[in-house]
């Protein structure tokens, strides 16, 4: 693997840096259109109600208005996963969460469509709601939905359980039989939203010919096309969708949630419309992720050997069948080398917005709830938690938890460091503890398509098909220039809408700058070889005997020293004479991503007189095979660990008795503010994932999932007691001290 | 909806006494936030920030008048009010972000009513007076008078606060302000204490006032704490009792920011805490 990079590692200035900070980046609400019109949505303020009736009539006929839509106006459609997504946009028969969307009105301004939405009358007959998982798995709790219950289970749960999984190897009474000591503990954790800054906003402008032009956030132009055009029953080549510039995404914009409607509006209106969610609708309507209830067995032996784990997940995603819990029960453990062990975990449906992925989806409180009881048997037995780890670690060659042997990994390496750290030995302060934890995600490699130009000028113009969240542009322009043999600023990379490059994936999964570079890396090569090929003409040698070394083509074997080398400009500028214009592209799906390990570490200080927590020192390690652009990647570390901190100290979804969402607003949904947190040193270990070129591992998701115990067992040892749930936020703290 | 400059109070007034539904502007970070959140819009908003004086600091009697207009950045930004009543200027200082202190001010913050509002307490603790400004001409009242209930004030019809007046902070004096917030910035007070304290020549305390928000209906009084931190210097005891009686004193509510527990017991906290400040402040010695 190639070691000596020239542009891989720098810290080039983020190319969407200064229309970003001077405003001239358009989102996805900075699109207007003449003669668009603006639409609002009427919401259930019922948990679980069955729509009797909806009479628009009145909305109708209100000046301005122009559409009016409600469930009746979406054909069914074959898929069931879209028509589950559908529904979620546009509630057929029944509302299943407070803020579940009922009707869609589009008009000539805000106003008269806000007007307008208080003209739709609603009947609605409520119905008995569940918003809890524990409740919401017993038999007689009130079912989502009937007829998808997962195959295996039995009548000692509710119809609302759509998902059972089970990893592992061993025997657990063996292994549990073999322990010293053995901790059995049950966690429970909040429903955290991504908390993006910038709301969902769309402008569609579906004509009556079928053709559509849709602008919108997403992290996925090419899945927001083929669910619309499936929903909408249109031809996918169609319907053109262009990715605005992203205000965040973390996960929560992989699906749509109003894209349809405002299609739907538009098609029916004959005009564009523009469709904008307040903060509450985001709230409300739009992510989170689950929350959870976790029963964690652990068997450890007094010098620290784990000798057999058993992980029981609960996971609440809302109002519709999900597949998630699969990916906390193999996250669980993934950190160890155990011969006994298993995971299960139970997909439950409730009457709450449906969820969408955050930030390594699943992981975070599986890994919360491990490490948990991982770090009270060190305490317990007196071992050192970094040392205990160590000793139990999974490297290179460990059969994963999960089935997977594990290639070459860097937890090993991420642990040591830790260990090595000032931080570790630094003296504490009273009323303050240390919390270690690991943490792991899988990233991901997916379908992936690369367009790239090498323009007359010397320069190089590059299409891939998948929204920048992380900074992707810098990091796919820097792979091609170091792939290419030139400076980064010969390169600039755009994102094509879907009509001017192939099928992409969705941005997620730590994917991007894995699987897009290895497109682009191919995509380069592709030139290259072409740019051999035109050097070879002009020089008239042999197209193999011509090499690329440092951005230039150079005659080698026999030929060697008979021209001197030829730039890719030079071949660039006399293009047009030999041939015509020369490109390369890559379309493919990357499967070798490499797993990441993390290891946080964390001093936090609570205030015994209020249960207020501070954070006084963060350092966060991770192994991300090879870091592109390091500020990027401390980013991501920095943006993980800071979301983590919340979920594990003041996020939360708060449900009264009457099922209805009590906190849809920043005010009282309380992600960190800058305040809050110290600087985070991210500290970047790269141990080369063996299936990428460079070595890319993807890094954005596994710095979320330690986070949580971190925190967690870092209050633990500040007040001398441990808690079982998220958030601990300063009433709770208080209450047990 | 009209948009008014209003040229001079009579002016402000007489808009105020029209029968529309009136509203006025100076900061407009609790008027403008609450239109575009609530989608409603009064018939008329009526800017007062051009009127005369309304957006100065003039020293007065040895204290300050602070003209209903003046921002908390002004406020911040001014030395000499800031070494007579720094707990009144940080009180109004943690209003929102450094943007908001920009535009929210004192006078805004007092008569949008709110039972957590952060300068209300410390301006109660600092005797501060509320020049009112109506039909009938004009009057000048305590401030701790004008509180009515949640988002309520004791404004008559077509009345307007054109200033508050913080009077002459004696030698050997100080003022503190504190809240709890579940973050640390950017949020509303659970629970939160203003103490302004008078010592004598040694340094005990000979005058206390101590003043609880977020914990009833409007910001209180805890007559009972001031008097347990008289004729002290703030021993363990004293704090004690003055911690008592503040969670006595609490008659808060259950909701989402937090419980009557968790409210009643930090409350004591916020103003034993409060009393320590405002104690070194005043030349005391802990």
């Amino acid at each position: 693997m190639k070691q000596d990079f020239k542009i891989l590692g720098t810290r080039p200035i983020r190319p969407d840096g200064l229309d970003k900070v001077t405003g001239k980046a358009m989102f996805g609400a900075d699109k207007s259109v003449t003669g668009m019109l603006h639409a609002r949505i009427l919401r259930s303020p019922h948990a679980h109600a069955e729509i009797v009736s909806i009479n628009t009539a009145k909305a109708e006929a209100l000046a301005g208005v122009k559409a009016v839509i409600t469930g009746d106006d979406f054909a069914d459609v074959e898929n069931s996963a879209t028509r589950y997504t559908m529904q979620n946009c546009m509630a057929q028969g029944r509302a299943l969460y407070d803020g579940h969307a009922v009707a869609a009105v589009a008009a000539v301004s805000k106003a008269v469509a806000a007007e307008a939405l208080k003209l739709i009358e609603v009947e609605y007959k409520t119905l008995p709601h569940v918003t809890d998982v524990d409740e919401a798995m017993l038999p007689g709790a009130p079912v989502l939905h009937e007829g998808v219950k997962a195959r295996t289970l039995g009548d000692d749960v509710s119809g609302n359980t759509v998902g059972y999984y089970s990893f592992g190897h061993g025997d657990l009474e063996t292994g549990f039989s073999e322990a010293d000591e053995v901790i059995e503990r049950t966690f429970k954790t909040a429903a955290v939203h991504q908390g993006y800054i910038e709301p969902h906003a769309c402008l569609a402008d579906l004509g009556g010919d079928g053709r559509g032009e849709l602008w919108c956030s997403t992290q996925g132009h090419y899945m927001v096309r083929e669910v619309c055009s499936e929903i909408l029953h249109i031809d996918a080549s169609q319907l053109r969708v262009t990715a605005s510039e992203i205000g965040g995404g973390f996960g929560g914009k992989t699906t749509v949630f109003i894209e349809p409607v405002a299609l739907k509006l538009s098609q029916k209106a004959g005009k564009p419309v523009k469709l904008v969610m307040s903060r509450d609708e985001v709230f409300r309507a739009s992510g989170p992720t689950m929350s959870s209830s976790i029963d964690i067995k652990i068997g450890m032996t007094k010098a620290g050997k784990i000798t057999g784990a058993h992980a029981k997940l609960r996971y609440q995603g809302g109002a519709f069948p999900y597949e998630m819990v699969m990916m906390g029960a193999m996250s669980a453990f993934a950190a160890y080398d155990l011969e006994h062990v298993q995971a299960e975990g139970w997909d439950v449906m409730t009457n709450r917005p449906k969820m969408i992925s955050y930030r390594a989806p699943g992981a975070p409180m599986a890994v919360y709830a491990v490490e948990s009881v991982v770090d009270e048997l060190c305490q317990k037995l007196g071992l050192d938690p970094i040392d205990t780890r160590l000793l139990n670690a999974a490297r290179e060659g460990t059969k994963s938890s999960y089935g997977p042997t594990f290639k070459a990994i860097g937890l090993v390496e991420a642990l040591e460091a830790a260990k090595a750290h000032p931080h570790y030995s630094a003296p504490l302060a009273p009323n303050t503890g240390r919390g270690i934890s690991c943490g792991f995600w899988f990233n991901f490699g997916g379908q992936v398509s690369v367009s790239m130009a090498i323009n007359a000028d010397g320069t190089v113009s590059l299409i891939e098909g998948n929204p920048d969240i992380g900074g992707s542009r810098a990091s796919i322009s820097m792979m091609a220039a170091e792939a290419l043999g030139i400076e980064f600023d010969r390169v600039r990379t755009i994102v094509g809408d879907t009509a001017s490059v192939g099928f992409s994936d969705v941005t997620d999964g730590s994917r991007v700058t894995f699987a897009v570079g290895i497109a682009t890396i191919k995509a380069a090569n592709a030139a290259i070889k072409e740019m051999c090929k035109r050097a070879a003409k002009i020089w008239d040698i042999d197209a193999e005997a011509v090499e690329w070394v440092d951005g230039a083509a150079q005659p080698t074997g026999h030929n060697a020293g008979d021209f001197p080398p030829m730039s890719l400009a030079e071949i660039a500028a006399t293009s047009g004479k030999t041939g015509g214009p020369i490109a390369g592209h890559h379309e493919g799906a990357p499967d070798k991503a490499g797993v990441s390990f993390g290891v946080h570490m964390v001093d936090v200080e609570v205030d015994p007189e209020t249960g207020f927590t501070s954070i006084k020192r963060y350092t966060a390690f991770q192994d991300v095979g090879k870091a592109i652009h390091p500020a990027y990647v401390e980013g991501q570390i920095q943006g993980g660990a800071a979301q983590g901190i919340g979920w594990a100290l003041n996020e939360e979804y708060i449900y009264g008795e009457d099922g209805r969402l009590q906190n849809p607003g920043f005010l009282d949904y309380r992600i960190p503010v800058a305040s809050d947190l110290p600087m985070i040193e991210a500290v970047i270990i790269e141990v080369p994932n063996p299936g990428h070129p460079f070595g890319v591992r993807g890094c954005g998701e596994t710095s979320i999932v330690p986070p949580l115990a971190a925190v967690a067992n870092g209050v633990a040892h500040a007040i001398g007691v441990r808690m079982f749930a998220l958030p601990m936020s300063p009433p709770k703290i208080l209450k047990v001290l | 909806m009209r948009y008014l400059v209003a040229k001079d109070s009579r002016e402000a007034v007489a808009l105020l006494n029209t029968g529309e539904d009136a509203r006025l502007l100076a900061g407009g970070t609790d008027v403008l936030v609450r239109m575009k959140l609530e989608g409603k819009t009064p018939d008329l908003l009526i800017d007062i920030k051009e009127i005369s004086g309304f957006s100065d600091i003039t020293t007065e009697n040895g204290g300050f008048r602070i003209g209903a207009a003046v921002s908390g950045a002004e406020m911040g930004e001014h030395a000499a009010l800031k070494a007579m009543w720094p707990g009144v200027v940080e009180a109004v200082e943690l209003i929102g972000s450094t943007q908001v202190q920009g535009r929210a001010t004192m006078v805004g913050n007092l008569c949008n009513g709110s039972p957590a509002a952060d300068s209300v307490p410390a301006m109660m603790a600092a005797g501060a007076m509320a020049r009112i400004e109506g039909p009938a001409g004009t009057r000048d009242v305590l401030v701790a008078d004008l509180l009515e209930g949640p988002g309520k004030t004791k404004l008559g019809k077509a009345e307007l606060v054109s200033s508050v007046f913080l009077p002459a902070g004696l030698p050997k004096a100080g003022d503190a302000y504190l809240r709890f917030i579940p973050r640390t910035e950017m949020d509303i007070a659970v629970a939160s204490a203003a103490v302004s304290l008078v010592l004598d020549d040694n340094n005990t305390v000979a005058e206390a006032s101590v003043v609880l928000g977020a914990v009833a209906r409007t910001a209180v009084f805890v007559p009972n704490a001031a008097a347990a931190l008289v004729g002290s210097k703030l021993e363990p005891e004293a704090l004690s009792a003055c911690a008592a009686a503040c969670a006595a004193a609490c008659s808060p509510i259950d909701d989402r920011r937090g419980t009557i527990e968790f409210r009643t017991k930090i409350a004591g906290v916020m103003a034993t805490r409060a009393a320590k400040i405002a104690f070194r402040r005043a030349g005391g010695k802990l």
